[in-house]
C-alpha cells in the first residue's frame, strides 16, 4: 500500500489506540486467565479485597508518578509510610484526637517530602541518592517514635479508614479512587501538571520556556511524601497498629506499579491512570498466586518474571519505535 | 505499549495458569525437608471444609518449616489438605493471605502471626466469616481463637535461665531478644528474667532485641561486645540469634570464653553444642506443634471444642543429652 492509504486518519487513530490501551486489554487478559483458572477469582468479594489489598500500594506508586514523570524517582516513600503511621499513631495514644493526630501524620510524610525536595533541587543531591538516605532517616526516625515496638490500642473510629466500608465498598478502595482522580485532574487539566511533563521530557527547553523548575521539583516531592504518609495511616488503621517495620521494601513495589503501567523511567511520559492498572496488576497477581495456591517459593519468581517481561517489551517498543 | 506486550503478559498469564496445574501438588521448589505428602493436591487452590489454610509468620527459619512439616504429615493422615502462605515477616502480607483463604472458604485457620496484635483484625475477619482460627507458636491479642498451641516459653526461658546462671556463677550476661510484641519474645524474656531475679550473682548488663535473626543478631551482639567486653554469658531468645552472637563472640577473639544459650533446638544449635560452641538449648517440639494444630483442626471441623490452651512441653539440651535431639 502507499503512504496516503498507510497514514489515513483512521488507521493512524487505531494504531495509537491499541497502543496506548495495550496496557488495559493485558490487565483483562490477566483478569480473564485467572477467572478461569480460579473460580473464587471472579467474585465481587474477592475482586473488592484486591482493590482494597491494592490500594496502599496505589497511594504510594501515584505519588511516584509524579516523581518519576519529572524523571527522578523517590525510595524513601517505604520509610515515609512507616512515619506517617507512626506520628499519628503515637498521638493518638497519648490522648490526641484523632482527627488531629491524622494530620500530624500526613504533615510528617510532607514535611520530610519537602526536605527530599531541597535536596533535590537546593544541594542538586541526584534524586537516587537523595531519597536513599531519607529512606533510612525516615526508618531511624519511625523507630524511635516507636521504640521499635508497634503501637496499638488506637480510636476504632480511626480504624475505619482502614477496615470500614461505605456501602459495599471499602474504604481504602474511596481513598484509592479519590486520589486518582484528583491526581488526574492536575496531571492533565492543571498549568501545575503539565510543567511536569515539561520537565521530565526536557528539562533545559522547559526551563528556557519559563517553567519554574526547581517549584516543579519541589512540588513532586512534597506530593509524593503526602501520599506515602497517607498510605502509611491507611496501613495503620488496617492493621489497628503502627509497625516499626511497616513499609519496608514497599518501594520496589511503588515503582514495579509505575513501571509496569508503562510510565517512563527517563521521564516526561506516562499517566496516572496507567499506574493505578499497574498497581492492580500486582495486587491482581498476589491474589491470583494465592487463590491458585502456588508454592510460596515460587511466587516471588512469578512476580518479578512478569516484571522483567513488562518493562522488557516496553524497552523494546521504544527502541522499535526510535529505530 | 503495544502488541507484544500485550501478548507478553497474556504468556505471563498461561505461565501463572500452568503454575496452578502443577504448583498445587507437588512444590516444585526442593524445599528443607519438604518431604512427604504436601497435601494440597489437585485442583487449583481449591477450598473447602476439608481444607485447612496454614499462613506462617516466615519460612525462612528452620524451626517453622519444621512446624509447616508436622502440619502437612499429620493432616495428610487424617485425611485434610493444606495450603500453606508465607507472610514473608510482613503483616500485611498476611493480612491479605488470610483475607484470601476467607475468600476460598477454607475449613480452618491456624495462624503464626507476624505480630501478636496486629493480627486481630485478620482474626476477627475469620471469626465474621464463622471459620475457627487456631493460632501456633505466637497468640493472637484479640478476636476469638479456638485454640492456642505454643511451647511453654516461660518455663523455658526460665529454664535457660537457671542453666545460664548455673554455668556462669557469677558475673555480667546480656540478653538477646526475638521481635518486639511477640508473645513468643515477651514469654522467654519473662521466664529468663524470673531465673535471674532468684539470684544475685548473675546481672543482666544488657537487653536488646535482634528480630530472631542471625545477621541481625551478629551485628547487635557485636555492638554490645564493645560496650561490655567484660561479659560472661549470652541468652538469646532463639537459636538462630544464639549463633549470630557466637559468630560475634568468635570475630571478637572471644571463642569459648562467653557461655551461649539459645532457645529452639534446631540442627545448627545442636551441631554447635557437640562443638562446644554453645553451651545450651531448649528444644521446642515444632513438630509436635504442628501436628497437635493438625489434630486441633480436624477435631474442630468435627464439632468438637478443643482445649483453649494447649501448652507444648519444652526440654533443656546441654552436651550431654544432645544426641538425644538430632
Amino acid at each position: 500500500m502507499n503512504l496516503p492509504q498507510a497514514l489515513s486518519l483512521r488507521r493512524v487513530v487505531t494504531v495509537r489506540f491499541a497502543i496506548e490501551s495495550g496496557i488495559y486489554i493485558a490487565f483483562l487478559l490477566l483478569c480473564i486467565a485467572l477467572a478461569i483458572a480460579s473460580p473464587f477469582f471472579a467474585t465481587p468479594d474477592n475482586l473488592l479485597n484486591v482493590a482494597l489489598q491494592s490500594s496502599i500500594n496505589a497511594l504510594l506508586a501515584f505519588g511516584m508518578t509524579f516523581v518519576i514523570l519529572t524523571g527522578g524517582i523517590d525510595l524513601s516513600v517505604g520509610s515515609l509510610l512507616a512515619v506517617g503511621g507512626a506520628v499519628a499513631a503515637a498521638l493518638m495514644i497519648g490522648g490526641t484526637p484523632w482527627p488531629l493526630a491524622a494530620i500530624a501524620g500526613l504533615a510528617s510524610g510532607t514535611v520530610l517530602g519537602f526536605a527530599n525536595g531541597v535536596s533535590v533541587t537546593a544541594f542538586r543531591i541526584p534524586p537516587f541518592i537523595a531519597t536513599l538516605a531519607m529512606l533510612s532517616i525516615a526508618r531511624g526516625l519511625t523507630q524511635l517514635i516507636t521504640g521499635g515496638r508497634p503501637f496499638t490500642g488506637l480510636d476504632p473510629t480511626f480504624t475505619l479508614l482502614g477496615q470500614g466500608s461505605i456501602g459495599p465498598v471499602p474504604v481504602p478502595v474511596m481513598v484509592m479512587i479519590v486520589t486518582v482522580v484528583i491526581s488526574w485532574v492536575v496531571l492533565r487539566h492543571t498549568v501545575f501538571g503539565r510543567s511536569v511533563y515539561a520537565v521530565g521530557a526536557n528539562r533545559e527547553a522547559a526551563r528556557l520556556a519559563g517553567v519554574p523548575v526547581s517549584r516543579v521539583l519541589l512540588g513532586v516531592y512534597v506530593i509524593s511524601g503526602f501520599l506515602s504518609a497517607l498510605g502509611g495511616l491507611v496501613l495503620t488503621a488496617r492493621l489497628s497498629s503502627a509497625q516499626p517495620t511497616a513499609g519496608v521494601g514497599q518501594e520496589l513495589d511503588a515503582i514495579a506499579a509505575v513501571v509496569v503501567g508503562g510510565t517512563s523511567l527517563s521521564g516526561g511520559e506516562g499517566s496516572i491512570l496507567r499506574t493505578l492498572v499497574g498497581a492492580l496488576i500486582i495486587g491482581v497477581l498476589n491474589n491470583g498466586l494465592n487463590l491458585l495456591n502456588v508454592d510460596p517459593f515460587i511466587q516471588p519468581i512469578v512476580k518479578g518474571t512478569v516484571i522483567l517481561v513488562a518493562v522488557g517489551l516496553d524497552q523494546l517498543k521504544t527502541r522499535v519505535a526510535a529505530a | 505499549m503495544n502488541r507484544k506486550r500485550v501478548a507478553g503478559l497474556f504468556m505471563a498469564c498461561l505461565f501463572l495458569v500452568a503454575c496452578s496445574r502443577t504448583g498445587g501438588g507437588s512444590s516444585g521448589a526442593p524445599s528443607a525437608g519438604g518431604g512427604g505428602a504436601t497435601a494440597s493436591g489437585g485442583a487449583a487452590g481449591g477450598g473447602g471444609a476439608s481444607t485447612i489454610g496454614l499462613a506462617l509468620s516466615t519460612l525462612n527459619n528452620p524451626f517453622f518449616v519444621t512446624l509447616r512439616d508436622g502440619v502437612q504429615s499429620k493432616a495428610s493422615s487424617l485425611g485434610l489438605q493444606v495450603q500453606v502462605a508465607d507472610g514473608q515477616d510482613t503483616l500485611s502480607t498476611q493480612l491479605g493471605q488470610i483475607e484470601d483463604f476467607i475468600t476460598k472458604k477454607v475449613g480452618v485457620i491456624i495462624v503464626n502471626p507476624v505480630d501478636s496484635d496486629g493480627i486481630v483484625p485478620a482474626v476477627q475477619k475469620a471469626n465474621q466469616a464463622n471459620i475457627p482460627v487456631i493460632a501456633v507458636d505466637r497468640a493472637a491479642n484479640g478476636g476469638t481463637l479456638a485454640s492456642f498451641i505454643a511451647s511453654d516459653n516461660v518455663q523455658g526461658g526460665k529454664i535457660a535461665g537457671d542453666q545460664l546462671v548455673k554455668l556462669v556463677q557469677s558475673g555480667n550476661v546480656i540478653q538477646l531478644e526475638g521481635v518486639p510484641g511477640t508473645s513468643a519474645a515477651r514469654d522467654r524474656g519473662q521466664g529468663f528474667m524470673q531465673a535471674i531475679q532468684g539470684q544475685s550473682a548473675v546481672k543482666v548488663v544488657a537487653s536488646q532485641p535482634a528480630n530472631f535473626d542471625r545477621a541481625t543478631a551478629l551485628n547487635v551482639a557485636q555492638n554490645i561486645l564493645q560496650a561490655h567486653p567484660d561479659i560472661k554469658g549470652v541468652f538469646a531468645q532463639n537459636d538462630e540469634m544464639a549463633l549470630g552472637a557466637v559468630q560475634a563472640i568468635d570475630a571478637a577473639g572471644k571463642g569459648g570464653q562467653i557461655t551461649v544459650v539459645g532457645f529452639d533446638a534446631i540442627p545448627d544449635a545442636l551441631m554447635a553444642i557437640e562443638q562446644g560452641k554453645m553451651a545450651a538449648t531448649i528444644a521446642q517440639q515444632p513438630k509436635v506443634m504442628g501436628e497437635t494444630a493438625a489434630q486441633t483442626a480436624k477435631d474442630l471441623l468435627g464439632g468438637k471444642q478443643p482445649p483453649k490452651d494447649q501448652p507444648i512441653e519444652v526440654k533443656l539440651v546441654t552436651k550431654d543429652n544432645v544426641s538425644q535431639f538430632k
